[in-house]
């Protein structure tokens, strides 16, 4: 009755995975493997550097009001859908012709981070701050209908400017770097990794030495001394969402850059491993959600293509999204506070 | 005021109940495939639950019309009575759900994957499927076997939910919710995929056909009769809940929902009351889904997405969650607005565009819009009425009646054995 919306494990992708085992089985085993391995590896870092920085908004969020930004992950395709559309616009306008790529990247980074941002803010007074201090599962259903609803809002204003909700985007970075002789890293994977890389330091920097950082840290310690203390609770929340939702968004755009093909769900899976991501780390800790993420992206990307070949193409890479949710799954069994967190204690 | 004007309300009069139900049901009768007459009729049963009259005379009515009225009026109209059972089996999983999530307050957002456990397990054995991995010419099953399946599918699916529970304990709150989000999708992928190496769900393909129950060789293929069995296990599923909701067993899952820590320092065991919440609510969709692939004759994974755990998840709290009245609510309204309010706005708009009044790109179509919907709800349901439509009453226990009461005259537990104690003194 209700209609599938993941979109995914499809026919195509399962008739691929079996072409790529039969390709491996031809080229005999453990040689070809090791073959591809740096290739693996630097898909790996891609994906893992982009779930990092999602992974971002969850934790700081996570840190602060203690609730899952289920919502985060549609931000994230908002920007990836914004990031588009400014291509798509300047490209129909001729503005993209003879623009230094970089510019028009960094243009496009900034106007998707406002008005991403601006949509956390939102997102955040409409449908969170009214519930503060609600029972736990109650902004939780409230985060889930703004997940829902991004969806289809998105979905809505495509299908009614562009006739369709599949964007591909154009590409601004085509070339590639050769590294040694047995992989080659394109160059818009690279500047996945480094503009990751960047927004991370910046992130850190901003919340260790800056007074508002200081605030942030503050509210997340414990909001009712910190407002004691003059900091404003909720303006200090409004920045954080600003700040996960406009690094979601940034992130958003880069995806759009790398893998070409964007739809309006996306956003609900990737938001779901970054968040596993977010828990692997330990979540509310920054560091734990960087290195979560870039390790649960190579994680995955090594699953995707050795489990084939290994089982003798018994289980193929469909089964990569079991990998990821099984780690979420054992994490959060064995070692709740993840790799780098504290153990919470309960207070009675 | 507002708040005033509702204690005053006593209750629909039965009068008007009356004249609501005879009224819809001779339009329906009359005018045949009008929608709003039949939405009249299955609206009539809120009204009976709002009546101003006795218990017994508002479950009278009730059965009259689930039992004589829908299917006599609608009964020639297979798409009535295909809405009827769609929407009697959205409220059967809705309220096995109400256990999970109402009692216990355990919110499980991979609930379908019970569904699905139960659905597979009538799908693979009722065809030829199982004749992949099982040696011998045995299968397919003959309709007749629907019945023992029943029993089958509620052992799996119980079975399933221990599986999952069992682990999943040491989490608690929106982390619940994430592991068994994570679990509905690890079962719909492995369901997706499990073609190979060997073929036991045949993969994206599904599985057809699936025999339709049969009792005593009479096949029982229509929507007509699947309305019937549907309104049987509801009855016993709603029966379930109320016994459960008042038993030992549920107000210890209350408790737990209520504040575990102090639950648990009570002595109640949180591993076996959530671990029995998990396997009934399990078990009731598992009983559901065989019904669900014997009406579908065809299941496939997209059947089982989280999009329909999140569906009956809003369902449960759109009523109000641990409300048995506003579950079955919640159920009706969200199934009828998807079967049938968005389908109805859907033509509406397409023969509008046919007659050339206004031109709507075929992607704006409503009937594509349930996640918005959904979403809206959610929000509104979060922030103006986060205990739904008909809120969970506590049931209040009389004590001067159960004093007064011939129970209440011998004195039980430690006060009687002190009055034996002061008796035999005194003697």
């Amino acid at each position: 009755m209700l209609a599938p919306f993941l979109r995914e494990n499809t026919s195509s992708q399962r008739s691929e995975c079996r072409k790529f085992v039969q390709v491996y089985k031809g080229n005999e085993g453990w040689e070809s493997m090791i073959n591809i391995l740096p290739q693996v590896l630097v898909d790996g870092l891609t994906l893992g550097f982009m779930y990092a920085v999602v992974a971002l908004g969850y934790t700081m969020v996570y840190g602060i009001l203690e609730i899952i930004n289920f919502a985060h992950g549609d931000i994230f395709m908002v920007g990836a859908f914004i990031g588009t559309e400014v291509l798509l616009i300047s490209d129909a306008l001729g503005a993209l012709e003879g623009m230094n790529p970089f510019v028009a990247l960094f243009i496009t980074l900034i106007i998707a981070m406002v008005l991403t941002g601006a949509l956390g803010v939102g997102i955040e007074r409409i449908a969170y701050r009214p519930l503060r201090g609600a029972p736990r599962l109650v902004p939780l259903i409230s985060a889930i209908g703004v997940s829902f609803l991004l969806q289809d809002l998105v979905r809505f204003t495509e299908a009614l400017a562009r006739n369709e909700f599949y964007l591909n985007s154009p590409a601004l970075f085509t070339g590639s770097i050769p590294l040694g002789s047995i992989a080659t890293i394109p160059t818009k994977g690279l500047i996945v990794i480094v503009i990751a890389i960047i927004m991370m330091i910046a992130l850190t920097l901003f919340v260790n030495k800056t007074k508002w950082g200081i605030a942030m840290r503050a509210v997340a310690q414990d909001q009712s001394t910190a407002s004691l203390m003059t900091i404003n609770v909720n303006k200090v929340i409004m920045l954080t969402f600003l700040i996960g939702s406009s690094l979601g968004g940034a992130t958003g755009v880069l995806f759009a850059q790398n893998y070409g093909t964007i739809d309006p769900y996306i956003g609900f899976i990737l938001g779901l491993k970054a968040f596993t991501a977010a828990v692997l780390g330990g979540i509310g800790n920054l560091r734990g959600a960087m290195i979560g993420g870039v390790l649960l992206g190579l994680l995955e990307s090594l699953s995707g293509a050795f489990m084939g070949p290994l089982t003798n193409g018994a289980f193929g890479a469909e089964y990569k999204d079991v990998f990821a949710f099984s780690i979420l799954i054992l994490v959060l069994l064995f070692k709740p506070e993840g790799l780098f967190g504290e153990a919470v204690k309960e207070k009675v | 005021m507002a708040n005033l004007a509702w204690k005053s309300f006593k209750g629909i009069p039965l009068v008007f109940t009356l004249i609501w139900i005879v009224g819809f049901s001779s339009a329906l009768y009359l005018m045949d495939k009008s929608v709003i007459a039949f939405l009249g009729i299955l609206s009539s049963i809120v009204l009976v639950y709002y009546t101003n009259t006795t218990k017994s005379i508002k479950m009278a009515i009730g059965a009259i019309v689930l039992l004589l009225i829908i299917p006599l009026v609608a009964g020639e109209n297979r798409y009535y009575m295909e809405v009827a059972s769609q929407v009697g089996i959205y409220v059967a999983m809705a309220l096995g759900l109400n256990i999970v999530v109402g009692f216990a307050g355990l919110l499980d957002l991979g609930y379908v994957a019970f569904f699905a456990a139960g659905a597979y397990a009538y799908a693979i054995f009722s065809t030829s499927q199982a004749n992949e991995f099982i040696a011998g010419n045995l299968f397919p099953l003959s309709g007749e076997w629907f019945w023992p399946f029943l029993i089958v599918g509620l052992i799996v699916a119980a079975v399933f939910g221990i599986l999952l529970g069992l682990p999943v304990l040491r989490v608690k709150g929106d982390y619940l919710a994430i592991v068994t989000l994570g679990f509905g999708e690890i079962i719909r992928i492995v369901f997706n995929n499990l073609d190979k190496p060997i073929n036991i769900t045949n993969g994206p393909q599904g599985i057809t056909p699936i025999p339709s129950p049969e009792l005593f060789g009479i096949k029982m293929g229509t929507p007509f009769y699947f309305y019937f069995i549907v309104l049987f296990v509801i009855a016993f599923i709603v029966l379930a809940n109320i016994r459960f909701e008042h038993s030992r067993l549920g107000r210890a899952w209350i408790a737990v929902r209520e504040d575990e820590l102090a639950a648990q320092s009570m002595g109640i065991s949180l591993l076996n009351t959530k671990l029995a919440a998990f396997a009934l609510g399990a078990s009731f969709a598992g009983v559901v889904g065989v019904i669900f692939a014997a009406k579908q004759t065809f299941i496939d994974p997209t059947s089982f997405t989280l999009m329909e755990s999140i569906g009956i998840l809003v369902m449960v709290i759109l009523g109000g969650s641990g409300s048995i009245p506003g579950v079955v609510l919640g159920a009706a309204f969200v199934t009828i607005l998807q079967v049938q309010l968005l389908k109805e706005f859907s033509n509406f708009l397409h023969s509008l565009q046919n007659s050339g009044i206004i031109s709507l790109p075929n992607q704006l179509d409503p009937s594509k819009f349930q996640r918005l919907i959904f979403g809206i709800m959610l929000i509104l349901v979060a922030l103006y009425r986060p205990n739904g439509l008909i809120p969970a009453k506590r049931k209040k226990n009389d004590l001067d009646a159960i004093k007064k009461s011939e129970f209440g005259k011998e004195k039980l537990g430690i006060l009687g054995r002190l009055s034996q104690l002061t008796s035999g003194k005194q003697s």
